[in-house]
């Protein structure tokens, strides 16, 4: 019984959580790891892009809350989504013809195209600000919980207590779904092919006539629909404030470069290598060895490696492990 | 038109600027962005060392200038004597059984070979990091515990607090040396994130452990190098001197202090200044540029660029690291959570690629008229709002709502200038030469 209800303890606190975390930060390294791969920059403006992805998306929400429409028990942002996304493609669309374009026809070097995307950052910020203020949001409705703790521990008769938020589940789902209409869009249609190709070789994919602009402009238009599912799925489960979506940059680059830079599939892993590295080095062990340990040996403390603030510091960590041991990444990235 | 001839007309630009909001605004909100803007000119000189001579791109620098700002408590204020009895010895015990942890795990690192090296590296890395936590948390825990509401810190050395600002260089340095070794080998991007993440630690740390300096429970009150504006208004000999130029005591004692911390400035602005252009004009100066215009060719000609790389490193994080407890002197206090990314980091470096990135007085240009420019940015955009909506009805929520946006114009305002310069000007009002 002790061992079932520590691995119940665990699932709740870092399991669910873990995946949850994880999923976000994948479908966020995936954005930055694409431009990378496509565009060969790493793109600083990505945490402010999910930023105003989902700024949008908060808003076409309140707009269908006020016209009484609702998703059941599934959050209304879910309908608003594909609103957020059209909005953001057009405006990282603008962006591209505005600004990179010019430098990727001067062939600048991929750090000018860096500290470009600090300028972007700064005025995607901004914006941001203008359309929704500075606020903390909780945009989150329909039902909360799946499973509540309460539920769960009347139905087994163990005394942890296991909860599933609606939105962790959602975005477990999601991911999912949005991880496999990407595979199947690259590996099996032309355009997605022509990607890869401009990825690999991009003198070699010239020649054999793909055009360059066309995968410029689907790679934007797939970033800015993965950053604004990204970024609603981190406001529904947590809330949205603008500055918390720019900190988020940090775990998401940690993610895509302990993957490997510009592979999918890295991104992926990386994401829940990073997320599941978070939240057990700076989750209170104390609970889960209680029921394990024998009771003389039952510890004294929280058994908290480090406190939850220092969680910056732990994807900082695995960034620099695996960069100075393995510097492509887990999964072969590239390297300019 | 000359070159020296323009370079002095911008300098001229930004010395109109600064007059007109003293004339406009009032001459104690110009010598307030007067200050912050020689000190953002100093930082920004330290990321042109590292940026515009060497091509190093370094966006930790908001923890650089959080470290100066750590110096300067840790010097100039009184010691804890409680605290230390009570853990003070304890808590530096724990920091030297740690470091002595990484050095043996580098070593480690170093000496052994396959498997061993593995194992015996996890094995000094788990087991040290636990017998730390051992040795340290009783001693935080009962620092932490002396009279919480007005120390629960070590408390300082009680130094003048200008020697703080040597002080904040060298621990900036110190970091840097550690960071550069680790992290320097690494390409222009994973530099830039690893950076990224050091200055959020930086900051995470200051935040969180209150016996360093109370974290977010702030230190306030910190000495000053100029007199007090009290005990000024309380002197009759410079009321009496006030009088004598025309102005009441309050303003003139104002004033006062406030062009003592400009000339402490300047005065610390021309030295650095003075040594990044001999730094500039040396072999080194030209060794390292032609490091930066192409490794493998300087790399050819036996340069160590690695080496290189760690010294311009350290020596332009030092520079931040002064600039740092030079603003918590100005401010009088240090306050961890006040550090954002987007304002000592990015901003410092809009300023390097305005003012125009491998020449110093551009990077000093491009930190005053930024500064200026990010102050009045708000009461500007205000007043444009207001020019704009002036046609509408009062109360319009279209109308408060646009007022309301002014106060968001700053970044997307810092944003456009960067990106228009980089795109009609990409070397900088004051281009390397």
């Amino acid at each position: 019984m002790d061992f079932l209800n520590a691995i119940v303890a665990l699932a709740n606190f870092v399991i669910v959580p873990g995946l949850a975390y994880g999923a976000q930060l994948a479908i966020g390294a995936l954005g930055v790891t694409l431009i990378y791969g496509i565009l060969r920059f790493s793109n600083f403006a990505h945490g402010d892009t999910m930023a105003f992805g989902t700024a949008i998306t908060i808003i076409v929400t309140t707009a269908f809350v006020g016209m009484g429409l609702s998703f059941g028990p599934l959050p209304t942002a879910l309908l608003a989504l594909p609103v957020g996304i059209a909005v953001t493609i057009l405006l990282v669309l603008a962006i591209d013809w505005g600004v990179y374009k010019f430098y990727r026809q001067q062939k600048a070097s991929p750090v000018i195209l860096v500290i470009v995307s600090m300028g972007v950052m700064f005025v995607m910020n901004g914006i941001v600000r203008f359309v929704i203020g500075v606020r903390d949001i909780r945009f989150a409705d329909g039902e909360r919980f799946i499973v509540t703790a309460r539920g769960f521990r009347e139905a087994t008769g163990l005394d942890e207590g296991l909860a599933i938020k609606t939105t962790q589940a959602l975005t477990v789902v999601v991911a999912v779904i949005v991880v496999a209409l990407l595979f199947w869009f690259l590996n099996k249609t032309r355009t997605g092919k022509s990607m890869r190709a401009f990825s690999d070789n991009e003198d070699l994919a010239l020649l054999s006539g793909i055009n360059p602009d066309w995968v410029v402009k689907v790679t934007w238009m797939i970033v800015a629909a993965l950053a604004t599912t990204a970024g609603v799925l981190y406001g529904l489960d947590k809330s949205f404030k603008a500055f918390t979506y720019f900190q988020l940059l940090l775990p998401i680059f940690a993610a895509a470069i302990v993957g490997g830079l510009g592979n999918p599939i890295g991104a992926i892993a990386g994401g829940f290598v990073i997320a599941f590295s978070e939240v057990t080095i700076t989750y209170a062990w104390k609970k889960v060895l209680t029921y394990l340990l024998p009771e003389s040996l039952e510890p004294d403390g929280l058994v908290q490696l480090l406190s939850t603030d220092y969680k910056f510091a732990v994807s900082f960590a695995i960034l620099i492990i695996v960069l100075l041991f393995k510097p492509t990444g887990l999964f072969k990235g590239q390297s300019v | 038109m000359s070159t020296t001839v323009r370079d002095t007309a911008l300098f001229g630009v930004v010395a109109i600027l600064l007059i007109g909001t003293g004339i406009v605004q009032g001459w104690n909100s110009a010598l307030l962005i007067l200050n912050m803007g020689l000190i953002s000119a100093i930082m920004a000189l330290g990321v042109n060392l590292q940026w515009g001579f060497a091509g190093l791109f370094n966006i930790g620098v908001m923890g650089f200038v959080a470290l100066g700002g750590l110096a300067a408590v840790l010097i100039s204020t009184e010691p804890v004597p409680e605290a230390w009895s009570a853990g003070g010895l304890r808590i530096i015990a724990g920091l030297v059984f740690g470091a002595a942890t990484v050095v043996a795990a580098v070593v480690a690192q170093k000496n052994l070979e396959g498997r061993r090296k593995t194992i015996v590296t996890l094995v000094i890395l788990v087991g040290g990091f636990f017998l730390y936590r051992a040795i340290f948390d009783p001693g935080k825990i009962a620092v932490e515990a002396v009279n919480p509401a007005l120390q629960g810190n070590l408390g300082g050395l009680n130094l003048p607090i200008l020697l703080s600002w040597p002080v904040g260089g060298l621990l900036a340095a110190g970091a840097a040396w550690v960071i550069g070794k680790t992290a320097l080998g690494l390409r222009s991007d994973y530099l830039a994130i690893a950076t990224l993440g050091i200055a959020e630690i930086i900051i995470a740390i200051m935040k969180n452990e209150d016996w360093l300096a109370r974290g977010v429970k702030n230190v306030i009150g910190l000495d000053r190098p100029v007199p007090y504006e009290i005990d000024l208004q309380n002197d009759p000999t410079f009321v009496e001197r006030a009088a004598g130029f025309g102005l009441d005591p309050v303003t003139a004692s104002n004033l006062y202090t406030k062009m003592g911390y400009a000339i402490l400035f300047t005065i610390v602005l021309l030295i650095i200044l003075w040594l990044a252009q001999m730094a500039l004009k040396s072999p080194w100066g030209r060794m390292m540029r032609a490091i930066r215009d192409n490794e493998t060719a300087a790399e050819a000609m036996g340069k160590d660029v690695t080496a290189r790389h760690l010294q311009i490193f350290v020596l332009g994080s030092a520079v931040c690291g002064v600039a740092g407890a030079m603003m918590t002197t100005l401010d009088g206090q240090l306050t961890p959570a006040s550090y954002q990314p987007l304002r000592f980091t990015f901003l410092v470096w809009v300023m390097v690629i305005v003012g125009g990135s491998g020449n110093n007085f551009g990077a000093i240009l491009g930190g005053m008229l930024i500064w200026w420019l990010w102050v009045q940015v708000e009461p500007l955009g205000l007043g444009l709002m207001n020019i704009v909506s002036a046609g509408l009805e009062d109360g319009s929520p279209l109308k408060e709502r646009l007022i309301e946006s002014a106060a968001h114009m700053r970044l997307l305002t810092m944003g456009l200038v960067l990106l228009l310069v980089l795109r009609f000007s990409p070397r900088g009002l004051i281009p390397e030469r």
